[in-house]
C-alpha cells in the first residue's frame, strides 16, 4: 500500500525509505517517522484493542503520553510488549504487532466484553469475585491473570545489555523545547556545565510541531540551529532519546537514555539503554505540557485524537490521519490544527467550538457553541454527531477528529518529593507545586506559560537567574520573535449526559465509572483512583486524570482544586527492568573472589563452593572417584595419616597496630589478650553486645604493638566493620590502627603428622621448626624458598599437627606448587572445605553452624573463657540469667547407637518416652558428617545440660523426614581429646 | 634470593593488555604498596615521614602526590604509599624506618590489583563505572569509590592516564567490568 495519507513538507527524510511490518503486513515509511506516523501515513488508524472492553483503538497522541497505541515491537528474545507506537522510532526491518486480542485486530473475539459493559463496571472484581472464597485461588485468579495485561512476553532471556552510569553538571535542563533550548543557550554560553535531556530523538519539542511559532523562520529550523550551536560547546552535553525519570534527594535525577532502540539491534558491546544518575547543582524543568481531551460518547474510536497531536503529525511527519478531518475544541489552539491541516490541503469538515464567541475562519466552517456528542465507525471514525446551539443535531462525515480541551503542564517531576500541584485558574489546569524538589526550577509550558514567546523568555530568565545566583555571569541571549497569543479557552471537560465517554483510554475508565464511584461514596481522589483504576495504567493518567477530577468535582459540587490530585511517582514513563538491573545479571550479578592459587586448584580437579563472594575448593576429585564422599574420605584419611594442604586464604585477616593494640583486643575478645606473649597466637572469641557469640578466630602477636587477627571467611567484613566501629566510636582515645590484609597474603594450612617434615623442606634453614623452638600456638615472621618473606602460625583446625603458612599473593601459585612438590615423598594431598569440615567435627571445633547467632560462650562450652577480670564487649550481658539457666544447651558429640544410621544436622533430640514436639526438644544437631576415621556418622549438637549427660541414649528425630533413631551423647572431641596430636 | 615465580592478579606470568578504540587497558603488577596511618598524637610526624619519602607535600583528601614513591590519601591521617616493585619491593620496610614508631605501616602490595586506563576520552569510560565527577578529577586527584560493588582507589595520573586499584581477589571481575565499560563507550 502506498502512503496515501502522506502530506507535503515535514521533517522526514524522503530519500530514505524504510520497510516495516505491522501484524505481518508490509508497509513503508521514512527516516524520521515514528511507527505511529508511518502507520497513519499508510492509512492505518486501527492499532490496538483496549484493555477491558477490547474496543478498537488508534493513536490519541504523538508522544510518550500515549495510552492507546501500544504494540509489541520486534520478535524473538528482543520482543518488547506495551511499547508506544508514538515514540517507537522507525527503522528498516522493524516488526510490530498489535496486542491484547484473540483472533485478528479487526475481529477480536474478546470484543464481546464490550457487550457486557454493564457488568464490567468499576469495582467489578471486588463485587464479583467475593464468593465462594474457595474459588479465588483455583478459578478466579487464573482467569483474571489470563485476561489481565496487554502484550505478551517472549519468555526468553533479554539478549541486550544495559548500562548504569553517573553524570555531573551545574545545570540539568529537562526538556529541549523552546524553554529548554533558550535556557541551554543561556547557560551554555555562560560556560556552565549543562546537560540538556529530551525524550525525543529530534530536539525542539513543540517547535517541530508548529507551523507559525516564529515570525520569520520555522520553529524547527531555529531549534536545529540552536542545537547545532549547543553541540559545539564543550560544556554542554546534549542527550536526545533520554527521559528524565525521577527527581531524588540533593539534586539527583535518574534518566534513561535509549542508546540502541532505534536500531535493529545494539552494536557489538553497546548497551541497549543506559540508566544515568545525574548529580546536578541546579535543575530546570522545561517538560512542556500535555493536551487533554474532552469526554463525549464513544470518543475512543481510531481517528479521534488530540488536536495538537494531529498538528504534529501534519507539520512534523507530513501525515494526516484521514483526508477529511474535524476539530472539537474549547480554545483557540484547536483552530490552529484546522488551519495547519487546511494549509496542507486536508479537507476540514468543520471546527466545532463549544464557545459561542469562537473565532471565525474564511477557509472552513466553524460551528460556534456546538458540541460533538457521539461518533460512528466500527473500526475507525466515519462520522461525528454534532449538537448545534439550538439543540438540532448534524452528522458530519470525517475520518479523524482532533480534540482540544486545553493543556496540562507536565508537573510530574515536581511532585516526586510529594509536592502537590497547584491550580492555575488562567489555564484551568494544575501547575507545579511551590514545595517541589528544592533545586528544581520550572519554565515554559510546564509552568503554565503556554505561548512560544513566554516559553523562550521563561527558559532564558530562569537559567539566567540560576546562573547569577551561582557565580556565573550570564549575558542575555537574543531570542526570536515568537507567537505570543494569550490563552483563550473556556473550561469544558465532558459533554453533559455522556456515559460511555472515555476518560482513561488505557484502563478503559469512562465517565460512567466515575459517576458510579461517586454514587458508592468513593469520592476521595485517592479512592477514586483505586476504585476505578483511573490513572493507574502505565501512562499514569497523563491524558486522563484531569478529566476524572473534573467530573468528580462536578458530582460533589466542589471546585477542581478542592478535589485535589493524586501523586506522581518515578519513573515518568515505563522503564525496562533490565535498565534498573544494569550489568548486574547472570554471572555478573556480583563479583567473584578467587584465591591466587585458584588456577592450580582447577588443575587438581577442585569442585568449588561459594563462600560469600569467594570460590573455595570443596574437594579435589581424583580420576575414578564418582562420589564426593570418596574424595572427601580420601582427603581426610591422607591428612590424618600423613599430611594435607588446604587453601585458607579466604579467612579474614586484620592488621591491628598501635600502642593500645593489646588493650583494644582485650576489649574486643571476651578472653584475655593483654598478656599474650610476642610470637604467640591465641584462640579468641568475640561476643556481640548482647552476649551472644559473634565470631571466633585467632590473634597472633607479632610485636608489642602489632597483632594479626583472623576471622571466619563469612564474617571477615562484618568483624572488620565491628572493630572499626569500636575503634572510632567506642574507644576513640585508644591508639589503634586497623587495616584488612585478607587480600594481601595467601595462606595455606599444612596439617598432619608429616606437616613439620614437609615444611622444613621449604622454610629457610635458619628457622627452627622443632616442637621446642616453635611449639603449638607459636607464630613468626620467617622466610621460605631462599628468602621470600612469609608468616608462619602453628595453629590447627583439623586437630592435627598443623601450621598455616602465609606468603605474598603474587607468589601463592608458585608456593602451593612448591609445597605439593615437597610433599610428594609424604604423599601429601590437597584437601577442600568438606574434608576440613569433617576433621573439625571430629575434633569438636565450633564453626558457623555452632556460632549461629543464638548461642553463647556457655553453650559452646567456653563459658569460662569470658573473663571476669576485665570488661569486654558482651561480657556483662552474657551474665544475664536467661543465658545462664541450669539446663542451658551445651555442645556435645553424638553418635548413632546403630552405626549404620546417619545423624543429620537439623534433627532434634528427644528423651526416650517423651512426645515428639517442640516443648520436649532436648536440643538439636548443628553439624554432621561421616567420619572416615571412626567408620560411622558423627555430629555436634546442642543438648540441654549436655555436658552432664555423657553416655545417655536419646532419640534423634526429624518429624519432617520421619527420621527417628537412637543416639548416644558423647564428648564433642571424637579424635585426640587430649590434644596430643596437635602438640606433637 | 628465592626462586618462586610471581603471577599477576589475573593469574598469568605476564600482565594482560587490551586495546579498544582510543583506550588501552593494562594490568600493572609492577608496584609495591604500603599503608601508613598516624598513631594517636603523631599526625604531624607522620606527614613529615611521608614527605621524606615522596617530596615536599603530603597529599590532602582527594589527592595523590610524589614522584617515584607516591602517596594517596585514604582516610583521616591515613595514606597509601606506592612505588615501583623492582626498586621498592620493601617499600613497607622503608616506611617503617621513616615512621620511627610514629605511624602504623602495613604491607599492602599483595592486596590490590592495579589496572591503568590510557587514552583520550577516559571520562566516557569512567562515567559508566563510578560516580566520580570527571570534570574535576584532574591530574593529582585520587579517591576511593565503588566500581561494580568493588571498593577501589582511583588515581588520575594525567589527563589521559587513570589508575584503578581494586581488590586482588576480584581482579578478573574488575578487569571484565573495565573492559565492558570501554567497549560500551567506544
Amino acid at each position: 500500500m502506498s502512503q496515501i495519507n502522506r502530506l507535503p513538507g515535514g521533517q522526514i527524510d524522503r530519500n530514505q525509505t524504510l520497510n516495516f511490518t505491522f501484524d505481518g503486513k508490509s508497509y513503508q515509511g521514512h527516516a524520521g517517522d515514528t511507527l505511529a506516523s508511518a502507520l497513519l501515513a499508510n492509512g492505518v488508524r486501527l492499532m490496538g484493542r483496549s484493555f477491558k472492553y477490547h474496543r478498537p483503538r488508534g493513536v490519541l497522541t504523538a508522544g510518550s503520553e500515549e495510552p492507546n497505541a501500544l504494540v509489541e515491537l520486534r520478535e524473538g528474545a528482543r520482543k518488547e510488549p506495551n511499547t508506544r507506537a508514538t515514540t517507537a522510532e522507525l527503522f528498516g526491518g522493524l516488526t510490530a504487532r498489535s496486542q491484547n486480542k484473540i483472533g485478528s485486530l479487526r475481529f477480536d473475539l474478546m470484543a464481546i466484553n464490550d457487550r457486557f459493559s454493564n457488568f464490567l463496571t468499576a469495582g467489578f472484581y471486588y463485587k464479583t469475585f467475593m464468593w465462594p472464597a474457595a474459588f479465588w485461588e483455583k478459578i478466579y485468579e487464573p482467569i483474571i491473570r489470563n485476561a489481565a495485561g496487554l502484550g505478551s512476553i517472549s519468555l526468553q532471556d533479554d539478549p541486550d545489555a544495559y548500562d548504569r552510569g553517573f553524570l555531573h553538571c551545574d545545570l540539568l535542563i529537562i526538556g529541549a523545547g523552546p524553554a529548554g533550548l533558550a535556557a541551554a543557550l543561556t547557560a551554555g554560553r555562560a560556560r556552565a556545565q549543562v546537560i540538556l535531556a529530551d525524550e525525543d530523538f529530534t530536539l525542539g519539542g513543540r517547535l517541530n510541531s508548529e507551523r507559525l511559532a516564529f515570525a520569520d523562520q520555522s520553529g524547527a529550523d531555529w531549534a536545529a540551529q540552536t542545537v547545532a550551536e549547543l553541540a559545539s560547546l564543550p560544556n554542554v552535553r546534549i542527550m536526545a532519546r533520554t527521559t528524565v525519570l525521577g527527581a531524588f534527594d540533593h539534586g539527583i535525577f535518574s534518566a534513561l537514555e535509549r542508546v540502541s532502540d532505534h536500531l535493529p539491534q545494539p552494536a557489538p558491546g553497546k548497551p541497549r539503554q543506559v540508566l544515568w544518575r545525574i548529580y546536578s547543582k541546579g535543575s530546570l524543568l522545561c517538560a512542556g505540557a500535555t493536551e487533554r481531551p474532552i469526554a463525549f460518547e464513544n470518543n475512543d474510536r481510531p481517528g479521534i485524537m488530540l488536536a495538537g497531536a494531529m498538528r504534529s503529525y501534519a507539520n512534523r511527519w507530513a501525515v494526516t490521519p484521514a483526508q477529511r478531518v474535524a476539530v472539537f475544541t474549547n480554545n483557540d489552539d484547536g483552530h490552529r490544527t484546522a488551519a495547519d491541516l487546511h494549509a496542507k490541503g486536508v479537507s476540514i469538515a468543520a471546527v466545532i467550538d463549544v464557545r459561542p464567541d469562537a473565532p471565525q475562519s474564511q477557509d472552513y466552517e466553524v460551528i460556534k457553541g456546538g458540541q460533538v456528542i457521539n461518533s460512528r465507525g466500527r473500526l475507525g471514525l466515519k462520522s461525528i454527531e454534532v449538537v448545534l446551539p439550538g439543540g438540532a443535531t448534524r452528522q458530519l462525515t470525517c475520518g479523524a477528529l482532533g480534540v482540544a480541551g486545553g493543556w496540562n503542564p507536565n508537573v510530574h517531576l515536581t511532585s516526586h518529593h510529594r509536592g502537590r500541584p497547584e491550580w492555575l485558574p488562567q489555564i484551568a489546569a494544575f501547575g507545579p507545586p511551590s514545595q517541589g524538589p528544592k533545586t528544581l526550577r520550572i519554565a515554559g509550558a510546564a509552568k503554565g506559560e503556554l505561548s512560544t514567546a513566554d516559553a523562550l523568555r521563561g527558559g532564558a530568565d530562569q537559567a539566567a537567574s540560576w546562573l547569577g545566583e551561582n557565580g556565573f555571569s550570564a549575558a542575555a541571549v537574543e531570542l526570536p520573535d515568537a507567537e505570543d497569543a494569550p490563552v483563550s479557552m473556556t473550561p469544558f471537560w465532558a459533554v453533559k449526559g455522556c456515559n460511555r465517554a472515555w476518560l482513561d483510554q488505557q484502563n478503559d475508565v469512562t465517565v460512567k465509572d466515575v459517576k458510579l464511584a461517586h454514587k458508592e461514596n468513593f469520592v476521595s481522589v485517592e479512592h477514586l483512583k483505586r476504585y476505578t483504576t483511573l490513572g493507574m495504567a502505565t501512562d499514569q493518567g497523563k491524558t486522563s486524570n484531569m478529566g476524572g477530577l473534573a467530573i468528580m468535582a462536578e458530582l460533589t459540587g466542589k471546585a477542581i482544586p478542592e478535589v485535589g490530585t493524586t501523586i506522581f511517582r518515578p519513573p515518568y514513563t515505563p522503564t525496562a527492568i533490565g535498565a534498573f538491573a544494569g550489568r548486574d545479571r547472570g554471572t555478573d550479578f556480583r563479583p567473584i573472589r578467587k584465591t591466587p592459587s585458584h588456577a592450580w586448584a582447577e588443575e587438581q580437579g577442585a569442585v568449588f563452593v561459594e563462600v560469600g563472594l569467594w570460590l573455595r575448593a570443596q574437594w579435589f576429585a581424583k580420576a575414578g572417584e564418582t562420589h564426593w564422599r570418596q574424595s572427601v574420605d580420601r582427603e581426610v584419611r591422607a591428612t590424618r595419616e600423613s599430611v594435607g594442604i588446604c587453601d585458607v586464604t579466604t579467612l579474614g585477616k586484620i592488621d591491628v597496630q598501635g600502642t593500645d593494640a593489646a588493650t583494644f583486643l582485650n576489649k574486643i575478645y571476651c578472653n584475655g589478650f593483654a598478656k599474650l606473649a610476642i610470637g604467640k597466637t591465641r584462640y579468641g572469641l568475640m561476643l556481640r553486645e548482647d552476649g551472644i557469640a559473634m565470631d571466633d578466630g585467632t590473634a597472633a602477636r607479632l610485636a608489642e604493638d602489632h597483632f594479626v587477627v583472623t576471622t571466619t571467611t563469612a564474617n571477615a567484613v562484618s568483624v572488620f566493620r565491628h572493630m572499626e566501629f569500636a575503634r572510632q566510636c567506642l574507644w576513640p582515645d585508644l591508639d589503634v590502627q586497623l587495616i584488612s590484609t585478607t587480600e594481601a597474603w595467601a595462606q595455606y594450612a599444612v596439617a598432619g603428622p608429616n606437616a613439620r617434615r614437609l615444611l622444613q623442606k621449604v622454610v629457610d634453614p635458619e628457622f627452627d621448626l622443632s616442637n621446642e623452638a616453635f611449639p603449638f600456638m607459636a607464630c613468626a615472621n620467617i622466610t621460605v624458598c631462599g628468602g621470600l618473606r612469609a608468616r608462619l602460625f602453628r595453629i590447627s583446625f583439623s586437630g592435627e599437627l598443623a601450621y598455616e603458612l602465609a606468603v605474598p599473593t603474587r607468589y601463592a601459585d608458585a608456593m602451593i606448587r612448591r609445597l605439593m612438590q615437597a610433599g610428594e615423598e609424604f604423599e601429601a594431598v590437597p584437601y577442600g572445605t568438606e574434608a576440613l569440615g569433617v576433621m573439625r567435627i571430629e575434633k569438636g571445633h565450633a564453626a558457623g553452624n555452632e556460632l549461629n547467632g543464638t548461642t553463647t560462650a556457655l553453650n559452646l562450652g567456653m563459658g569460662r573463657m569470658v573473663s571476669k577480670a576485665k570488661d569486654s564487649i558482651g561480657s556483662t550481658l552474657s551474665e544475664r540469667s536467661g543465658l545462664n539457666q541450669t539446663d542451658a544447651l551445651k555442645l556435645v558429640g553424638l553418635w548413632p547407637v546403630n552405626p549404620a544410621n546417619p545423624v543429620p544436622a537439623g534433627s532434634h533430640l528427644m528423651a526416650k518416652g517423651d512426645p515428639v514436639d517442640a516443648a520436649h526438644s532436648q536440643g538439636y544437631v548443628t553439624s554432621a558428617c561421616f567420619s572416615p576415621n571412626l567408620g560411622h556418622s558423627i555430629s555436634l549438637a546442642y543438648v540441654k545440660s549436655g555436658d552432664s549427660r555423657m553416655g545417655e541414649i536419646l532419640r534423634l528425630v526429624s518429624p519432617l523426614t520421619g527420621f527417628d533413631h537412637e543416639v548416644e551423647v558423647v564428648s564433642a572431641h571424637f579424635i585426640d581429646p587430649k590434644g596430643e596430636r596437635l602438640r606433637a | 634470593m628465592h626462586d618462586l615465580i610471581a603471577t599477576t592478579a589475573l593469574g598469568a606470568a605476564a600482565p594482560c593488555v587490551d586495546h579498544h578504540g582510543p583506550i588501552s587497558l593494562t594490568e600493572e603488577p609492577g608496584f609495591a604498596l604500603a599503608s601508613i596511618a598516624a598513631r594517636r598524637g603523631a599526625e604531624r610526624a607522620t606527614v613529615l615521614a611521608i614527605r621524606r619519602m615522596i617530596g615536599p607535600t603530603a597529599p590532602k583528601a582527594g589527592h595523590w602526590a610524589g614522584e617515584r614513591i607516591i602517596a594517596f590519601w585514604t582516610g583521616p591521617d591515613q595514606w597509601m604509599l606506592e612505588a615501583p616493585y623492582d626498586s621498592d619491593e620493601f617499600l613497607f620496610e622503608r616506611a617503617i624506618k621513616e615512621a620511627k614508631g610514629k605511624a602504623s605501616v602495613t604491607e599492602q602490595t599483595g592486596a590490590w590489583c592495579r589496572f591503568d586506563l590510557r587514552g583520550t576520552g577516559l571520562a566516557a569510560v569512567m562515567e559508566r563505572l563510578c560516580p566520580i565527577n570527571m570534570a574535576t578529577f584532574i591530574a593529582g586527584s585520587a579517591t576511593r569509590t565503588s566500581i561494580d560493588h568493588l571498593g577501589c582507589f582511583v588515581l588520575c595520573r594525567s589527563e589521559d592516564h587513570i589508575s584503578i586499584h581494586g581488590p586482588r581477589s576480584c581482579a578478573a571481575a574488575l578487569h571484565h567490568s573495565l573492559l565492558t565499560a570501554i567497549r560500551a563507550a567506544f
